[in-house]
């Protein structure tokens, strides 16, 4: 068990990862990338804190965003991002794309469909208590999945079984565009601590403050003590996935409110229906939801700069291994934009 | 008449049957602002978000159904449909039966469905046929404006459980949302007569479990539904210029299946092409060969259907997907075969 977390170290892991998805972003924007892509940006300090502690044996039950833990799990980037692009080559043979990224080396599975973490942490678990004794499985999910019956079944699942789990919740509080306090009865710590096991809330954007919350789980974990529960607060920094409506109309209320007003105002003005008041009240409800998605707000809750305002005494020291990482995914691009190229033309 | 596009029309039935029938109401995630409009005009209590807990709302909503409500369940995806999948096979599906008759879930669960855009698997799938599969449940997949609203309305006037399909390359909100995100730089498949075209003024159900035929043809028939009418229009044009007269019919439900429809016309060009974006394996294609076969038709047979699990890579899921190349492949392979 490491003693102190090494702040450098997990910054750099953040700012690898925070750059790989910048790059994914511009991928996706040129249309590299097809469909969904729901990024990790703004979760990377609950990742970091978390994935510093795992070893080998360890797996990872992970949702719809998981190129980050991949990635800070050591999955090879070019393989990721060849993945991304839909080639042969990646890291699943371009079959799976970035909601179901399988990494069997590193005992990592994904799944698109929200709460599926849960009892997938739970298998692997029970797998490594027989095949890797004082191994464990972290179940990455948003607070959303908190509402499936998959996952629940699966927090009592793992407590009545005592079985090493980490159930960390990467919680932003919005259910896709639902304001996770609108559909959530009680709190998730309570609700966890119901099943019989630990539970605590950590500010997800301190990543000292997960990894030390993910130490205490993983050696409860590692010494058959059972599951735990993380819930850490952090905030999505381009909404629920690239594209996001709601992001959207926050940024640029004008133009992506523009082809929704006829709509809305023939629901304001059409003859049945409820009464105007009542209707005014849906629309302001509406328009407050944009509200949420302020970009200033929501980078007061990027973990990158608050890990990196503390780093700031060594500054050439942090410079150069800023350098060395921006330099690192530059390759990575490069290589698997090339490796495209070379397809294209054979 | 007027002309519409597909969802609008889907929203525009609904909202006349919202006005008519204080006792439908939408439930789903999300639904504030995937029905924008009908949350501004009917207010949070006739549509209504949930938390993300499928089995539980939708569940709810079969006892809801039994107890005098008429919800309309939004199911995202069809394929989230897993995690809730007992409400329907053994709940909304039984009740009828069990109770000898005497009461019935007037359910409409809507969801969207198909692929086209690149994003695997568990996002694109059909799953009519395995619905269907299920006695008690009744799944209906229009394929243009004009359907989308007389079926929603069919399905909300039905009094047992009707599964809803849209598909999401006809529904230009969902193909916005999942698969261009804002972006210009990606292009899709669209069929444009799927995505808008001419509806009534006033809704009129359309019934589900009536077919259409959309093109006549004497040499072979193809049998789709959704966007997979489309696709083989496109490829009947094709065959035609390679003087092969093929016809299309337009099933709009998958069950009940328009059995007359299909045996007249396939007994008549003496070869079927089943087109369907579903699974191949124990489905639509499969069930269309045995009603013809239980009706003592004589027939060459062909399929054109989703061949596995659908990849992420959009090269690799156009090749799994069927899509115009295939089907004119298909159906002059069939040619070969004498009637």
């Amino acid at each position: 068990m490491k003693t102190q977390p090494d702040l450098l170290s997990l910054y750099a892991q953040m700012l690898k990862s925070r750059l790989f998805e910048e790059a994914v972003r511009q991928l996706w924007q040129d249309g590299l990338i097809s469909g969904e892509m729901h990024l990790g940006v703004g979760e990377e300090a609950i990742i970091a804190g978390v994935v510093d502690h795992l070893q080998e044996g360890d797996a990872m039950a992970l949702d719809h965003r998981g190129t980050a833990a991949l990635l800070m799990r050591g999955s090879e980037p070019v393989a990721l991002l060849r993945e991304l692009l839909g080639h042969p080559d990646g890291l699943c043979s371009g079959m799976g794309g970035h909601m179901h990224l399988f990494d069997p080396q590193l005992l990592a599975a994904s799944s698109g469909i929200v709460g599926a973490s849960g009892p997938a942490a739970v298998g692997f678990a029970l797998a490594g208590t027989y095949l890797r004794p004082g191994s464990l499985a972290a179940s990455f999910s948003g607070e959303g999945a908190m509402n499936q019956g998959t996952m629940l079944e699966a927090l009592n699942l793992a407590a009545a079984w005592k079985l090493p789990v980490l159930f960390v919740c990467k919680d932003n509080a919005m259910a896709i565009t639902t304001p996770s306090p609108t559909v959530t009865g009680g709190r998730l710590v309570e609700r966890a601590r119901g099943f019989g096991m630990p539970a605590c809330e950590v500010d997800g954007s301190d990543v000292e403050a997960v990894w030390w919350a993910a130490r205490e789980a993983v050696e409860r974990a590692r010494q058959a003590g059972g599951p735990t529960f993380i819930d850490a607060r952090c905030a999505h920094l381009e909404g629920h996935f690239l594209g996001d409506a709601l992001l959207r109309m926050a940024r640029h209320p004008l133009t992506e409110m523009a082809p929704r007003v006829g709509g809305l105002a023939r629901a304001m003005a059409s003859r049945r229906g409820a009464p105007l008041r009542r209707r005014a009240e849906s629309l302001r409800s509406i328009l407050g939801l944009t509200s949420l998605f302020d970009d200033r707000q929501l980078g007061r809750d990027d973990p990158l700069p608050k890990a990196r305002v503390k780093l700031a005494e060594d500054q050439p020291r942090l410079e150069e291994i800023e350098e060395s990482i921006v330099a690192e995914i530059q390759q990575a691009l490069e290589a698997a934009l090339q490796s495209a190229r070379e397809e294209l033309e054979s | 008449m007027r002309n519409m596009r597909f969802a609008d029309a889907i929203e525009d039935a609904l909202a006349q049957a919202m006005v008519e029938d204080s006792r439908i109401v939408v439930l789903g995630e999300d639904v504030h602002a995937m029905r924008l409009n009908l949350y501004v005009r009917f207010g949070k209590e006739r549509v209504r978000s949930t938390p993300i807990s499928e089995s539980a709302f939708l569940g709810a909503a079969v006892a809801a159904a039994m107890a005098g409500l008429r919800p309309v369940v939004e199911i995202m995806l069809v394929d989230f449909i897993g995690v809730a999948m007992d409400a329907l096979l053994n709940h909304a599906a039984k009740v009828e039966t069990f109770s000898g008759g005497k009461w019935r879930v007037p359910l409409v669960v809507r969801s969207a469905c198909g692929g086209g855009y690149g994003d695997a698997g568990q996002h694109e799938q059909s799953l009519w046929g395995w619905l269907a599969h299920i006695p008690g449940l009744a799944v209906a997949a229009p394929s243009n404006p004009a359907d989308a609203g007389g079926l929603m309305l069919a399905a909300l006037q039905h009094g047992s459980p009707v599964i809803y399909l849209e598909h999401k390359l006809l529904a230009d909100y969902w193909l916005e949302a999942l698969g261009s995100g804002g972006r210009k730089t990606v292009t899709f498949d669209v069929p444009p007569a799927g995505v808008s075209g001419l509806v009534p003024d006033r809704w009129e159900p359309v019934q589900i479990g009536k077919a259409r035929l959309v093109r006549e043809g004497d040499d072979l028939t193809m049998v789709s539904v959704g966007v997979g009418v489309h696709r083989a229009l496109e490829a009947a044009a094709t065959l035609e210029q390679q003087g092969v007269s093929a016809g299309v019919i337009d099933l709009r439900s998958v069950c009940p299946l328009d059995k007359i429809t299909v045996c007249e016309a396939v007994a008549r060009s003496g070869r079927l092409l089943a087109v369907d974006e579903d699974y191949q394996g124990f489905g639509l294609s499969g069930e269309l060969a045995a009603v013809l076969l239980e009706a003592g038709i004589a027939f060459k047979y062909g399929r054109v259907c989703a061949a596995g699990t659908i990849p992420y890579a959009r090269a690799l899921e156009e090749q799994v997907l069927p899509n115009a190349r295939r089907i004119v492949e298909a159906g002059l392979k069939l040619m070969e075969t004498e009637r």
